[in-house]
């Protein structure tokens, strides 16, 4: 206890980091406390069979913001960019899909893909802005920035023109599913659509405001896929790395048990080791139902605002499979070097919906959906010399599965996903060397995200911008002096972009400077 | 094939049998399920047993809740504006629970049973909250409003009531005091607390005594004027003594829609209930704001001219009226004080205490409507407040 540090921040995920880094920057004393022994939370690249090294979880860059790697002056070395989409098909009939076109379909569906993707990527630029704001406040006591940020949406939505506002306007709460099958003929098409508007969530894409998860993945980047050197380890390293050189002091092996608080605001962290940092300004990027339930206490907080958080929709569906592979599968059409692009299986929407099915009743998927990358193919960093890995996110696996997660289960599960998977890869089982299962228990308890949702939280409608993590608490600061959130589970959501990070750190300099 | 019969309707009382026997009026109303009499014989009547005898009223449909756990004490600290550590075993607190915009759901009593044990009584229902505020606790709570009936009997000879109904000791127990008897078997808890705001007791104990218990109490009051009372005859009591209730001159927080139509309990007069100076309770966020920028609202005891009672008027800074300030919520003739007397709410920095203010007063003669504008001074102290309610041992009859 005898070094004063200006902030605390819990976790050194990618957000905390991006945070402690700008508030480094902004001559800010900051200790960084990571449970895990490495830094970069659930976006590492580690080791899950002598030799070959894996992404753990989010596998593909899709929304880090340019305004945090301007900010941080940081450059992000990519092995792979601009990657397509190869939706499988068995009978190697693929679609593949690059940008705004399309090919393997009829001359309709391109044309209606076209319009398509011009339409959600305006629309997702409206979003975008929003990414990298604070969501305004609704209340009365709203301030003068708050006001501004929200004329400008009204006036962003307004600008579209009276037909594309309506279709807006429209289309933010509707289902994917509808709006495929209006559109396209095409099933592996309408497959990989909602697939794209549903990873990472529990949702399925007759579920509501699926567009709007769509719409959130294309407001990055507009969707761009690429691919980091070294895996998502390296983005966080090199975030790692920006916040030393701010000055930050980053400790791993440091698992937070709780947010010291006296007299009624945060005054500073125990560690399960036992030491204590007093400190008045307390930054968790972890989850906010972790935070505010476990860390901070109920009794600490009010009773309408811990019982919002309670109530915060966060049942991670999906799982990560890693295959090490004596040399890549054999698609029947696919060409060698398609194998940089990504595929999926989401033979037709009702396939994604029947998959989803399952997870509502705790029962993972009899077929379910894959989301696949072989990123050894463009970054030998990751594989010995002549082999391979595979990175698959697989949904829907629910977090709490009604038997109960055991290895047996996670056994048959990754059973069940290769069997899948050799329906379009033939030789895929004798080529796998080793292999690991990530479900979303496993990613709760090994990257401490409650439960083991990527998003710190499901991305809807009611969890959105003014009301994320939770109404009335949507701008960083917590309802508990002193203590602020910078993760995932605050506006604007999951996803390895950095903007979370970003706009709690600029939130907690903005408060700073008024006291 | 036969339908079954299920009763269905209001429930009742276990005391209904016997007031069924005394019921001249045959007036009942709705109180959370249970059939509540709005009185038996005379309002008026039953009034005056309060002020001059004893009335007994039934509390049996008071929403009652039973706390305990471990951490029973924190959790309740958190969920009132009071400091609860400061209320030991054998102690009752009055006490009002506020949201987290510190608007106020609903005031009750507390009762420390025993170490580490507690009964809320509440006008209204309150499990959804309670349970929230259970989240991240170990507390149990569990809803006892059929498994305790409750008489409250209040006047200025419940105490030689209780004395001659056997109950020894009854004359050590002090005002928010409670203590317990062996009733024909049964434990029968007393406790000195009331809505009368007059010398007064609340008995509870299990329906399955519930007659007995009337029986003895009644027994012993045929000389002290003991006479059974209903909601009217309490209304008027409970405006004399100054309190409040939700629903007439409070709204709870929950059920409000529009925004300024709840109340803090610093607009309530129950800023003597809010300690700031724990570190964390439900609404202290806003309350201490609130307390820091000021108050939208304020509750008024009004002292009005003259003898026409003032319901439902608006309230106005002028004799002139001009734009209103504020309204009555309760108004009565007060028959023991002598005086007109209405609670109201008006808008801050109206209302200070020895303010005159002016209420708009319609009333009907023969049909024909008149309207006076009658000057209301705003006053501190309830305006009934006789020394025999703190005094212990209170005075015999």
């Amino acid at each position: 206890m005898s070094e004063r540090y200006d902030a605390i921040v819990i976790g050194a995920g990618h957000n905390g980091l991006v945070c402690a880094s700008l508030l480094g920057k902004a001559g800010r004393k900051v200790l960084v406390l990571e449970a895990n022994d490495r830094v970069g939370g659930a976006a590492v690249t580690r080791e899950f069979a002598d030799g070959y090294s894996v992404s753990a979880c989010a596998h593909l860059l899709y929304q880090l913001q340019s305004q945090v790697t301007k900010d941080l002056g940081l450059k992000v070395e990519l092995a792979g960019d601009k990657l397509g989409t190869v939706a499988l098909s068995a009978d190697g009939k693929h679609v593949r899909i690059k940008g705004n076109d399309v090919s393997g379909v009829g001359d309709e569906d391109v044309a209606s893909y076209r319009d398509f993707r011009k339409r959600m990527t305006r629309f997702a630029d409206l979003l975008k802005t929003y990414l990298n704001k604070t969501a305004p406040r609704l209340a009365k006591d709203a301030s003068k920035s708050d006001m501004l940020t929200l004329a400008q949406l009204g006036f962003d939505i307004r600008r579209l023109g009276r037909k594309e506002m309506q279709e807006f306007l429209r289309l933010i709460g509707m289902n994917i599913r509808d709006e495929v099958t209006e559109r396209f003929e095409s099933d592996l098409l309408r497959g990989a659509v909602s697939l794209d508007a549903v990873l990472g969530t529990h949702l399925g894409p007759r579920s509501p405001n699926t567009i709007m998860t769509y719409l959130y993945r294309l407001a990055g980047t507009h969707g761009k896929l690429s691919q980091p050197a070294g895996g998502m380890g390296s983005v966080t390293e090199a975030l790692a790395h920006s916040a030393r050189e701010n000055g930050a002091t980053i400790r791993t092996g440091m698992k937070v048990k709780r947010v010291v608080v006296e007299n009624g605001r945060a005054a500073g962290v125990e560690t399960e080791l036992g030491e204590t940092f007093s400190c008045r300004l307390i930054v968790s990027n972890a989850d906010p139902k972790s935070t505010m339930m476990n860390l901070v206490g109920a009794r600490n907080l009010e009773t309408g605002f811990t019982r919002r958080v309670h109530h915060i929709r966060m049942r991670g569906d999906a799982a990560k499979l890693h295959l090490a592979l004596d040399g890549l599968p054999g698609i029947a059409g696919v060409e060698k070097r398609e194998f940089a692009d990504r595929f999926v299986i989401a033979p037709d929407e009702v396939y994604v919906e029947r998959a989803f099915n399952h997870a509502k009743y705790g029962e993972t998927s009899a077929k379910p959906v894959f989301e696949i990358t072989f990123p050894s193919f463009r970054d030998n960093s990751l594989a010995p010399t002549g082999k391979h890995v595979m990175s698959a996110i697989v949904q829907y696996v629910p977090y709490e599965l009604r038997e109960g997660w055991s290895d047996g289960a996670r056994d048959a599960f990754t059973k069940l996903a290769i069997d899948t998977l050799s329906e379009y890869m033939p030789d895929l089982p004798q080529r796998i060397t080793a292999s690991e299962l990530l479900t979303p228990a496993d990613i709760e308890q090994q990257f401490h995200i409650s439960g083991g949702h990527w998003h710190h939280g499901e991305l809807a409608l009611d969890q959105f911008l003014f009301t994320r993590p939770v109404g009335g608490a949507h701008q960083y600061a917590m309802p508990l002096d002193g203590l602020y959130l910078c993760g995932a589970g605050t506006h604007p959501g999951g996803g390895v972009s950095g903007a979370a990070g970003r706009n709690a750190a600029r939130a907690i300099l903005k408060s700073e400077k008024v006291v | 094939m036969t339908i079954a019969e299920v009763e269905q309707g209001r429930l009742r009382s276990p005391f209904f049998p016997r007031q069924a026997e005394l019921d001249r009026l045959f007036r009942w109303h709705d109180w959370k399920g249970y059939a509540s009499a709005d009185g038996f014989y005379d309002t008026t009547l039953e009034y005056f047993s309060v002020r001059n005898s004893t009335g007994v009223f039934d509390l049996t449909p008071m929403t009652k809740y039973r706390i305990t756990g471990p951490d029973a004490l924190d959790f309740l600290n958190r969920l009132v504006t009071r400091d609860m550590t400061k209320i030991k075993p054998g102690r009752v607190a009055y006490a009002v629970w506020c949201d987290d915009e510190g608007q106020v759901i609903d005031d009750g009593t507390i009762f420390h049973l025993r170490q580490g044990e507690y009964r809320l009584c509440s006008q209204e229902r309150h499990m959804a909250w309670l349970t929230a505020a259970a989240i991240g606790m170990e507390v149990s709570i569990v809803d006892e409003t059929e498994d305790v009936c409750g008489l409250a009997v209040q006047g200025p000879t419940s105490f030689s009531v209780l004395q001659a109904m056997g109950l020894d000791g009854i004359e050590n127990l002090r005002p928010f005091g409670l203590t317990t008897f062996d009733f024909q078997g049964t434990e029968l808890m007393v406790s000195r607390t009331g809505f009368t705001g007059d010398l007064g007791y609340e008995l509870w104990l299990t329906p399955d005594k519930a007659i007995e218990l009337w029986d003895a109490l009644f027994d012993a009051g045929k000389l002290y004027g003991i006479m059974a009372m209903g909601t009217e005859a309490l209304e008027h009591a409970r405006i004399e003594a100054g309190f409040i209730a939700a629903y007439v001159d409070f709204l709870p927080a929950d059920v409000t829609v529009r925004t300024g139509r709840s109340r803090s309990p610093l607009e309530l007069g129950l800023e003597w209930l809010v300690d700031f100076k724990k570190p964390n309770f439900n609404g202290r966020r806003a309350l201490a704001e609130e307390k820091r920028d000021g108050s939208a609202w304020r509750l008024v005891k009004l002292d009005i001219e003259g003898n026409k009672e003032a319901h439902n008027s608006y309230i106005y800074a002028g004799k002139k009226g001009g734009k209103d300030i504020g309204f009555v919520t309760s108004a009565m003739w007060s028959p023991v004080c002598k005086q007109n007397i209405a609670l109201g709410t008006v808008k801050a920095p109206h209302g200070k205490v020895g303010d005159k203010l002016y209420v708009e007063i319609y009333y009907q003669r023969e049909m024909h409507w008149s309207r006076v504008m009658a000057e209301a001074t705003v006053v501190d102290k309830p305006f009934w407040d006789p020394p025999r309610k703190r005094a212990t041992p209170p005075g015999p009859f």
